[in-house]
């Protein structure tokens, strides 16, 4: 089987993610397509790290994951933070910045 | 003795800046203090002078070395100070001037109440002008003229309450102005030419033939001569001098008669090798010289105001220096005995116009004056041989320097030297004519003043003394110099002496000299001695009316100067408002309706701003295959 | 373990076919559900079935981590936090930006198009596999790299980690800045708004229901809203008390009106068939 075919597979994952990003509201939806979208990311770092034959790809990944998880603390805690104030969830809500 | 240079400009640079910021307490004895610091300046000049008299000819140049004033990589300024025969002459006339007229001051300003003032511009003066004949390099030299030209605006607008003085300082200032951009656009040129601007390094290149092109020459040349046209009132820069006589007399004697005026003489004379190596500015020179001496002399003749004839006189005079500075070696020498002898017996008419202004109460009209001389005989007398002096009355100052340059000019050769010295000869017949006409107008005659009125008296002793010396210098110095052409071996190292081979002997040329002062004296008074001069000025002829209004010179430069310019400003402000205003405004407006436009990006809504990320994002990666496949 | 050195097995490939669709399918359900704990499950689902993939992959220590941290921890959080927001889970998936949706799906397909003839356009023939790399153990190699050539990342996200901590607490911890109001103040505060100045009625008024999620009816009949709690209300979990039921309610006075007509003698009997049809609808 070609190696190759798990990068496809990554890079559609990570498309999905994106478009998953842009269409839905829900903030928590929204971030749950950012996951899906680091999760392809590091579906590719694996697949890169036995094609050439080192572990560094994994590392990479490994870290990927961690970070994901401090990013995740934080946002899911914003998001309780502005659904306590405002009462929704919604992304489109939150304009303030706007003049 | 050398060290003894710096102090000759130190003194009156310590008057000034005592008298200027001295305050009130200075005010009854700053014109003391001021006489006292230019006698001081004209003692050291002396000592100096009988120094340098004590040495053998080709030793008698003194130099000294301040400091370096801006070293800058290849550019190098000096303060350093050059004094020889030329500057020397200069310097013992400046000093020695300029105390004679401190001390006519000390009686003319008596009732001045800005006396004080006065006296500080006047040292203020006396140190730029010794700086200005005592630099020994061309920027140096820029600063003296800058300041004579800064003392000459202070002292024409020092009647400021009056608006005629206030403009024709703001005139001077002006005119002079575009003189100045000729010096500074001249030192710049030969920066870049010789790489230096002390004056033997360029002369010396300038001799060499073939060191810088000609044209490069003659361009500096020209621009020097612009200069000097401006410093000295030469046409086409001449409408400011009969305006400057607004200025105290005094002012007129020292700065605009017997010195500064004198300066562009000095200027081209000091350039001499660099004329001499560019014949075609030295043609420019002879031409604005002849042409200014006609040109001073037609308007001396038509004007009623006593300082503003001697001014139009002034003015002619300098044409013949000029036209001497410019037929080279075989005429610097002459020019500066002409400037020499010129201080002295102008110097002397001026104050002998002062002392009259002084007796009949500030009265300048000449058609107001007549039969004066019982009642100011000392005036009268001095102002007499100064008179004798100027139209060049065998024996006197005036023939002597005067006879010389008609000879060089002739001297000039071809149908060039006869045209020049034509125009000289008939210089020389007007100026007779004009100066007469002003004798007769003022001393001789009726009365045509009001006795209830005007009690005409002779000036104080302080204003007298120096028109006496003066008068004494009017009548002795020219023949003094011409003892065995001593003045002409004095300068001989400086200026190269060169005789001309006249085409007619010096005879003859003196004879055609005095017939034609005969002619101009019998005509003044046929005109003005015989006839009762009318109080009121008759309408007179075309000619006569044009010379009042000093040939049309202001309105020439109204219509083609000021008219022009403002034309031109004009359609420069139209230009800036729709080409450089509009294609800016227009940049702005299309920026700002761009911007109006991108404002729409920013919608408030995360997904908007998300999809345009992802949108960079994908340009991005389209960038990267696609140079990846180049 | 060194089946992985190089060319993968037909196994794999079979694996990786089944699995994939599976992958995308999840992807798919994660974007698509209208409900945020349905797409938090199909997200779980992805997420393991790339544990799968990492595992095949000889990433084993990596495999481990995404299912007990990713899909055990991660997504737990995710769920923990629908549920604590949970009551705009329903998503309207109607869009409300103008050309959002087209946009978005003309992005992602020519995103997806660009990356993945990119990957075509990459000479990727063969795995270099990793078992020379994992010859002392996978977990071992790691290990390795992280604290010899990666030890400074390392402490920096560890230092970001304790940082992200400390920062959720800030963000949600709440200081309460007034003292908590008395009763009586609240009871005054009603009054002065003028809105609802009684308790809120109870739910379950005929007592037929001990559920909370049934409203009480009014005197009309019809169900009231307000004696339902507010997070029910939010979330459209109330019960839905039916035309039917109001039926059946209106038969069951009919009968007892009936028992009542026929006499006293059989009034015993009613509360035994009274009881009857609340069992009866319990069962539906």
């Amino acid at each position: 089987m070609n190696p190759v075919y798990y990068l496809y597979l990554a890079a559609l994952l990570f498309t999905i993610g994106a478009a998953g990003v842009l269409i839905r509201r829900n903030a928590i939806v929204v971030f749950m397509c950012i996951e899906l979208m680091l999760n392809a990311c590091n579906l590719a770092f694996v697949t890169f790290s036995r094609l050439h034959g080192n572990l560094d790809g994994q590392i990479i990944a490994f870290f990927t994951m961690v970070v994901a998880a401090a990013e995740v603390v934080v946002g899911l805690a914003i998001i309780v933070t502005i659904f306590r104030t405002r009462h929704t969830a919604s992304v489109d809500d939150a304009s303030l910045m706007k003049l | 003795m050398e060290n003894l240079i710096a102090l000759l400009i130190a003194a009156p640079l310590v008057g000034a800046a005592l008298l200027l910021c001295g305050g009130k307490r200075l005010d009854r004895t700053g014109h003391w203090i001021g006489t006292l610091l230019a006698v001081a300046s004209f003692a050291v000049a002396a000592v100096l002078f009988t120094d340098m008299l004590g040495r053998a000819t080709d030793d008698r140049a003194l130099h000294q070395h301040l400091f370096t004033w801006i070293p800058v990589g290849g550019f190098h300024a000096d303060i350093a100070f050059q004094l020889d025969q030329l500057s020397m002459t200069f310097v013992l006339l400046i000093t020695g001037v300029g105390s004679l007229i401190h001390l006519y001051s000390v009686g003319y300003m008596a009732h001045d109440e800005r006396r004080r003032r006065f006296f500080g511009y006047l040292n203020l003066f006396l140190a730029a002008m010794l700086l200005l004949v005592l630099a020994d390099n061309y920027l140096l030299l820029y600063v003296g003229w800058e300041g004579v030209g800064l003392a000459s605006y202070l002292l024409i607008g020092f009647w400021q309450h009056k608006p005629s003085a206030a403009t024709a300082a703001k005139k001077a200032f002006l005119v002079n102005r575009v003189g100045d951009v000729g010096l500074s656009i001249a030192i710049m040129l030969l920066f870049t030419t010789f790489g230096t601007f002390a004056f033997a390094p360029v002369l010396d290149a300038a001799g060499t033939a073939g060191s810088a092109g000609e044209g490069k020459v003659t361009a500096i040349a020209l621009m020097l001569l612009l200069a000097a046209c401006g410093k000295s009132a030469q046409v086409p820069l001449q409408s400011w001098l009969g305006d400057a006589m607004e200025g105290p007399t005094p002012v007129s004697a020292l700065i605009h008669a017997a010195t500064m005026v004198t300066a562009g003489v000095y200027l081209i004379t000091r350039s001499g090798a660099l004329f001499d190596a560019a014949p075609a500015a030295q043609t420019a020179v002879v031409a604005v010289g002849a042409v200014t001496l006609l040109f001073g002399a037609i308007v001396g003749c038509a004007k009623d105001d006593i300082k503003k004839a001697l001014a139009g006189s002034t003015m002619s005079q300098i044409g013949y220096m000029i036209m001497a500075a410019g037929l080279g070696p075989i005429g610097y020498a002459f020019a500066i005995m002409h400037l020499v002898t010129h201080g002295f017996f102008k110097a002397g008419l001026f104050l002998g116009a002062g002392s009259v202004m002084h007796g009949m109460n500030d009265e300048v009209d000449m058609r107001r004056y007549g039969g004066l001389r019982k009642h100011m005989p000392v005036t009268f007398i001095t102002f007499g041989l100064g008179y004798l002096a100027i139209i060049g009355f065998p024996g006197l100052s005036g023939f002597f320097s005067k006879d010389k340059i008609i000879e060089a000019a002739f001297a000039k050769g071809g149908t060039e030297g006869l045209i020049l010295g034509g125009a000289a000869l008939l210089g020389a017949a007007i100026t007779a004519f004009y100066m007469t006409r002003v004798m007769l107008m003022t001393f001789f005659g009726e009365k045509r003043w009001d006795p209830d009125e005007v009690h005409p008296h002779e000036s104080p002793k302080t204003m007298t003394i120096p028109m006496i010396v003066l008068a004494f210098g009017s009548v002795f110095a020219g023949g003094l110099f011409s003892i065995n052409e001593a003045f002409v071996h004095w300068l001989e190292p400086v200026t190269s002496l060169a005789h001309g081979h006249p085409p007619f002997g010096a005879t003859v040329t003196t004879a055609a000299t005095v017939v034609v002062l005969l002619i101009g004296v019998a005509t003044a008074w046929l005109m003005y001695g015989r006839r009762p001069v009318p109080a009121t000025a008759p309408r007179g002829s075309v000619l006569t009316r044009a010379a009042r209004r000093d040939l049309l010179q202001d309105d020439f430069n109204h219509v083609v100067l000021v008219r022009g310019g403002t034309h031109l400003t004009d359609t420069l402000v139209r230009l800036d408002h729709t080409l450089v205003d509009g294609a800016v405004t227009g940049t702005a407006v299309t920026m700002g309706g761009l911007s109006g436009l991108l404002r729409r990006l920013q919608n408030g809504f995360v997904r908007s701003y998300a999809a345009q990320m992802v949108g960079g994002a994908a340009v991005l990666v389209a960038v990267t295959l696609l140079m990846r496949g180049v | 373990m060194n089946s992985l050195a190089a060319a993968a097995s037909t196994g794999e490939a079979v694996q990786f076919w089944i699995l994939g669709t599976v992958a995308v399918v999840g992807a798919l359900c994660t974007i698509l559900m209208k409900r945020a704990v349905h797409s938090a499950l199909s997200l779980a689902g992805t997420m393991i079935v790339l544990a799968v993939f990492y595992l095949a992959n000889g990433a084993y220590f990596l495999g481990v981590v995404q299912i007990v941290v990713y899909t055990g921890a991660i997504m737990m959080l995710f769920l923990f936090v629908v549920m604590l927001v949970g009551v705009t889970a329903a998503d309207s998936l109607k869009e409300t930006l103008k050309g959002q949706r087209w946009l978005a799906a003309g992005l992602g397909v020519g995103f997806g198009i660009l990356l993945i003839a990119g990957i075509g356009n990459a000479s990727l023939k063969e795995f270099n596999g990793l078992g020379d790399a994992n010859a002392g153990g996978n977990v071992q190699g790691l290990a390795a790299l992280i604290f010899t050539k990666y030890v400074f990342a390392f402490e920096v996200t560890g230092a970001l980690l304790i940082t992200a901590a400390v920062g959720a607490m800030v963000l949600t911890h709440r200081e309460r800045t007034e003292r908590t109001p008395s009763q009586r103040e609240q009871s005054l505060a009603r009054i002065k708004d003028g809105k609802q100045v009684t308790p809120l009625p109870a739910p379950g008024v005929y007592a037929r229901h001990n559920a909370v999620d049934i409203p009480g009816l009014l005197p009309d009949g019809t169900p009231s809203e307000l004696t339902v709690n507010p997070t029910l209300r939010e979330r459209g979990q109330i019960r839905d008390v039916s035309q039917e039921a109001l039926a059946e309610l209106k038969a069951l006075e009919q009968r007892s009106q009936e028992w009542l007509g026929r006499g006293g003698s059989e009034s015993p009997a009613a509360p035994t068939t009274t009881p009857a049809a609340p069992k009866e609808e319990a069962g539906k």
